[in-house]
């Protein structure tokens, strides 16, 4: 424990503990007022709508807000020196090398995906998805002000984006990954030495299927059978347009709207898929699985 | 004498108008100053409660202007070489006045500075501000979100430390694995990319994080990404009056 809270204490993990801190706060926040927003016949912010001058009203909260943020700042800086190591130097890997902070989820999902998919693909849907938000989400309730009630999907999947997958892979990432990015629990000790025995299988190893054959080429069946499961995952797409295509909410989001939400929607939900597929076999005391779809040329 | 002085010509053609509380004075208080008419002179009252706003993008604004002046002065007392960089920052660390202060509250304020942008999208967010007309905006607030990650991650590199060049080797190694780009990404090798021509060798300038990588990260970080993200939070700024002002409730009487 004594080992949890030096590396909880270090000056560049402040920002973690913050952001776990204000996150749960702020969604505490948002719940308190989506809740009474969703009470009542009108929201808190439609009954605030006369105008005050911003000189002082606006003025004066962004005033004392400076000085606050300023006096944080300079308290901070005064108290936490940042850190400086011995200087650079080729030859010596530090174990574990960690990225900074903030790709520290993205550096958490190599564990589960080949760096291609981790480290590119993956932080480009996040971009794209992103900047497709305001394109796709056609509702137009919940429009300034706080609302649970009226945007259901769209608030859980934010949450579960933001909260469940970036900010908690990064606490993860920094406080539980150890030497050789080994789990261990914070009340472990980072043991340089500790070598974590995986012998990892592909997904259809589990059904008797060998990835290669004996003379290491990619055994055909296995190939089509990754393929299968990686195209019938998101097959879910088109087949739940299929069964739906009749609701009006189908009919007003369109083809294109719908195929964009599904396929990022899908690859958020895969990637779940791929971490329990990793991590739950473990306490099963079975081979985690390590690729569900092997090909010459990339491995997903 | 104070009020013989307010009478000259130099007084008046810096101050425009009186500071008697007058609904007008405090119009002209926004308008007749370059740095406060970023503000309508009126918003609906919900737009000055923190409860609403919970302030992030103010105070991520106020972060980059803090980063710029300390950025500023750390740039006297550093040379982006690997000679003398790690030098340099012992010696700003131990020798300069106030260095310390200096560094420590441009990599505080460098990290709060990510936070309150995550914070400031979670907000606007869970308002529906990003709904129309405010699309765009959500865009290039997107935008302004990834430039303030590389901005962040490109001064990792700049003390020339361990943590340092360990942690951008190991955030740089992933662009090895591009599809297409990369010479160990998907069907890289078969477009000809070898560790020498690929996008990692453009990004770090050479094979490995070496003197090249320094200078690159240095150029990007003090001049090449502040002046783009200065651009985007101009127009950031500009659509949101030009989009209504502060999101909110359709009952509410829109603001310039």
């Amino acid at each position: 424990m004594q080992h949890f809270i030096e590396i909880l204490t270090k000056p560049d993990n402040i920002p973690i503990t913050l952001l776990l801190v204000s996150c749960i706060f702020f969604t505490w926040l948002y719940w308190v007022k989506a809740k009474k927003n969703d009470s009542q016949e009108m929201p808190d912010e439609a009954k605030m709508d006369d105008k005050v001058q911003v000189w002082p009203y606006l003025v004066r909260v962004e005033f004392i807000a400076t000085i606050a943020v300023m006096a944080l700042l300079v308290v901070w800086s005064v108290f936490l020196d940042a850190p400086l190591e011995e200087p650079a130097n080729r030859a010596l890997t530090p174990n574990p090398s960690k990225a900074p902070w903030y790709f520290l989820g993205l550096q958490e999902m190599l564990v589960y995906f080949d760096p291609w998919i981790a480290g590119v693909v993956l932080p480009t849907l996040i971009i794209v998805g992103l900047m497709a938000i305001p394109y796709v989400d056609i509702n137009p309730k919940g429009n300034g002000y706080y609302t649970y009630k009226e945007r259901k999907f769209a608030v859980l999947t934010f949450c579960f984006g933001f909260l469940i997958l970036w900010v908690s892979l990064i606490v993860l990432g920094t406080f539980m990954r150890g030497p050789g990015w080994n789990f261990f629990f914070p009340w472990e000790k980072w043991d340089p030495h500790y070598v974590a025995v995986l012998t990892n299988v592909d997904l259809s190893e589990y059904f008797g299927i060998p990835t290669r054959l004996p003379d290491n080429t990619i055994n055909p069946v296995a190939f089509v059978f990754g393929a299968a499961c990686v195209f019938g995952f998101y097959a879910i797409g088109p087949i739940y347009w299929y069964l739906k295509r009749n609701d009006e909410i189908m009919q007003k989001l369109g083809l294109l709207r719908y195929a964009i939400v599904s396929f990022l929607f899908l690859t958020m939900m895969g990637l779940v898929i791929k971490i329990i597929l990793r991590l739950a076999p473990l306490m099963f005391g079975i081979n985690p699985v390590k690729y569900v779809w092997v090909t010459p040329w990339f491995n997903i | 004498m104070l009020e013989a002085f307010k009478k000259t010509e130099v007084y008046k053609s810096i101050f425009r108008h009186g500071y008697q509380d007058t609904q007008r004075n405090r119009a002209l208080q926004i308008v007749d100053n370059v740095f406060l008419h970023l503000h309508p002179v009126r918003v609906p009252r919900h737009a000055t409660n923190i409860g609403y706003t919970w302030g992030m993008g103010g105070i991520t604004f106020l972060l980059f202007i803090v980063l710029t002046i300390t950025g500023v002065i750390l740039m006297f007392y550093y040379r982006p070489t690997a000679q003398y960089a790690y030098e340099d920052m012992k010696y700003l660390m131990n020798d300069v006045p106030f260095g310390p202060l200096i560094r420590n509250m441009h990599r505080w304020a460098a990290h709060a500075m990510v936070l309150t942008v995550m914070l400031h999208m979670f907000r606007v967010f869970l308002t529906g501000s990003y709904k129309p007309p405010r699309q765009f905006n959500w865009v290039v607030g997107v935008i302004l979100l990834v430039l303030t990650l590389l901005l962040s991650f490109s001064g990792y590199l700049l003390p020339w430390d361990q943590l340092a060049i360990w942690a951008v080797t190991v955030g740089t190694n992933m662009a090895r694995a591009t599809p297409l780009l990369g010479h160990e990404g998907p069907f890289g090798p078969e477009l000809g990319m070898r560790i020498d021509n690929d996008v990692r060798f453009v990004l770090l300038g050479g094979t490995e994080v070496g003197p090249p990588t320094l200078l690159r990260f240095y150029v990007g970080h003090c001049i090449f990404l502040p002046l783009i993200a200065a651009i985007f939070m101009a127009v950031h700024f500009w659509r949101v009056r030009k989009d209504g002002g502060i999101s909110g409730p359709e009952t509410g009487k829109r603001t310039a």
